[in-house]
């Protein structure tokens, strides 16, 4: 499966990842070769195989819906670029 | 002091040769004069070392060390350290300080040993060669025109160099593993959920596992069983009692089953690492251990699956690094949109944003199946072959990568990189530990051998690995770097 100029722009905004035409160019021959690597995957028989999530077949573990941990946003957000009264700024999104 | 491995250093501790305090100061003073060359810390936490070595000497005093009390060590950038810079090698995390610390760093602080700092590493652990940290390239000591391998390149060089005696690694594809036998040190990557991941920054959440780095098999034993266990704020750790790995170190080899995977010695691997891997396991032979050839067929289909897996679970996991919360934000985003797209642009190196894009990709809409379900298919082929050779054969032995440590700047070419891995990525998939030993060497560069085993046999691989270290030597040989610079 080839990939195209249009892919990578596409993937990059689905990732939310700035990329101008020239870095985008950049990558079309990379991940190009690298899916022409994972392509190898197709001449595969797999037909009736289970897709394998977790490597112990393990189901996620259910609790008891408790509150367990105490409130330390102030904490949390020491590390944010840019608070305000306990908020997250951010640009505008309504007008 | 700084060529001793840890079970040395105990005993020196306790016969009172000298204190926790003499050994970390001993040790910053070599960072500080070594690693502006080496490059293996991004963060030295001098303070923090000292007053932890006080509190080991002041427990020590008391009568109350256990075996781990006032050993220093470093952890890879990757762990969550509370109230300590954590990059992850990446610029997004240049001045991320977390409030927290992972439960790997709370067992250790818990066990009484002391943190020197935190390891250089591929940025996000995503790289064999640590050449793709934000903080630079990090030098092989055993030749400073050598890769240390990667992601937890700056784990392995710094305990080759004698800058700690031990140090902690996370392993996705082979990031313990290739990076101890390129360095010439033992490296351990233990069971999936045999640790938990709390608190280590996220890559591929399936195949993420936290082990030791050491001098020793009897050292990453010791290390193992103070991190091992069921932690409930992880709910992938398994709950599974912890035995006693340095319990069964001295129990011998005779009738051990190995079984040698005819695929990892074809073609690809280089003759003088193949010659010193066969040395090494004829050792076991002469132990009395008897060895036959088995398959794992799906071995070359074990790259192409883990770059379907990896980066698709890396796309998700590194969606949160929004410019919101933590991490990296742009200077005056123009809206919502524009601030997560600068943001995580100028946060990001090259192979993270190929990741990201390979990962997004192939889970888009008209592509999952071919992708993703495919590859999660093959891993239960590639898994199986693991569990059909454990039903004929105790363990199985390889080398650990096909050629000893390349040089730095040797491999642009990121599908050529990848393939350097064909050795280590399956047991990721798979989900079984695996150790890297030193095994002999290519001229000054280390050979590394792998030795694998069946899901949760760790104390089995670290008495194999241990017994093979009594008769052998490589262990014991330190670079000229180490040794001049003493």
């Amino acid at each position: 499966m080839a990939l195209e100029h249009a892919d990578v722009q596409r993937a990059a905004h689905l990732a939310r990842l700035g990329l101008n035409d020239d870095e985008a160019a950049g990558y079309v021959d990379d991940l190009g070769r690298i899916l022409e690597m994972v392509d190898m995957l197709q001449a595969l028989d797999t037909e009736g195989v289970a897709p394998l999530a977790h490597p112990l077949d393990a189901t996620q573990r259910l609790r008891a819906d408790e509150v367990t941990e105490s409130d330390q946003r102030d904490e949390f957000q020491r590390c944010a670029p840019a608070v305000e009264n306990g908020l997250y700024l951010v640009p505008r999104v309504v007008e | 002091m700084h060529d001793k491995t840890l079970v040395e250093l105990a005993r020196a501790l306790d016969a009172g040769e000298f204190s926790s305090r003499e050994l970390t100061q001993h040790l910053l003073g070599r960072i500080d004069r070594l690693d502006g060359e080496l490059n293996s810390f991004i963060t030295v936490t001098f303070d923090q070392a000292l007053a932890a070595a006080d509190a080991a000497d002041a427990t020590r005093a008391k009568g109350n060390a256990g075996p781990l009390t006032g050993l220093p060590l470093a952890l890879k950038d990757i762990f969550c350290t509370r109230g300590v810079k954590t990059s992850c090698g990446s610029k997004m995390l240049d001045s991320f300080v977390s409030p927290y610390d992972a439960t790997v760093v709370e067992k250790l602080r818990a066990a009484g040993t002391v943190s020197l700092g935190k390891t250089n590493m591929d940025e996000f652990a995503m790289g064999s060669s640590n050449e793709n940290s934000h903080y630079g390239p990090v030098h092989n000591p055993w030749d400073f025109t050598a890769v240390p391998g990667g992601s937890s390149g700056g784990s392995a060089a710094a305990v080759a160099a004698g800058l700690v005696p031990a140090a902690m690694g996370t392993d996705t594809g082979g990031s313990i593993r290739q990076p101890a036998a390129f360095c010439g040190i033992t490296g351990l990557k233990p069971t999936y959920g045999r640790v938990s991941r709390y608190g280590i920054i996220a890559y591929a959440s399936s195949l993420d596992q936290a082990g030791p780095m050491a001098r020793t098999a009897e050292d990453c034993a010791l290390l193992l069983g103070a991190i091992a266990g069921h932690d409930l704020r992880d709910s992938t750790s398994v709950a599974r009692g912890v035995p006693g790995y340095s319990k069964e170190l001295a129990a011998p080899l005779n009738g051990l089953k190995i079984g040698l995977p005819r695929e990892y010695f074809g073609d690809g691997l280089d003759p003088a690492v193949e010659k010193a891997t066969r040395e090494a396991i004829a050792v076991f032979e002469s132990l009395g251990a008897s060895v036959r050839e088995v398959s794992l067929p799906h071995t070359h289909y074990a790259i192409p699956a883990y770059y379907v897996i990896a980066p698709a679970e890396a796309s998700s996991n590194l969606s949160r690094y929004d410019g919101v919360r933590f991490g990296h934000r742009c200077d005056n985003p123009a809206d919502l949109i524009d601030l997560y797209k600068r943001s995580r642009a100028e946060g990001f190196g090259d192979e993270v944003k190929r990741r990201i894009l390979i990962g997004t990709h192939t889970l888009s809409e008209g592509f999952f199946d071919a992708y993703y379900k495919k590859a999660q298919q093959v891993r239960r082929l590639i898994r199986q072959d693991f569990l059909d050779t454990f039903e004929e054969v105790d363990v199985l032995m390889g080398p650990a990568s096909p050629t000893p440590a390349f040089d730095l700047g040797a491999n642009k070419d990121p599908v050529s990189m990848y393939l350097q891995d064909i050795y280590t990525i399956a047991v990721n998939l798979a989900g079984i530990p695996g150790i890297s030993v030193p095994a002999g060497f290519v001229g000054q560069r280390p050979v590394g051998l792998q030795i694998l085993g069946s899901h949760f046999s760790e104390a089995r691989l670290l008495n194999v690995a241990h017994q093979f270290q009594q008769a052998t030597d490589w262990h014991r040989r330190r670079p000229a770097f180490a040794e001049e610079n003493a």
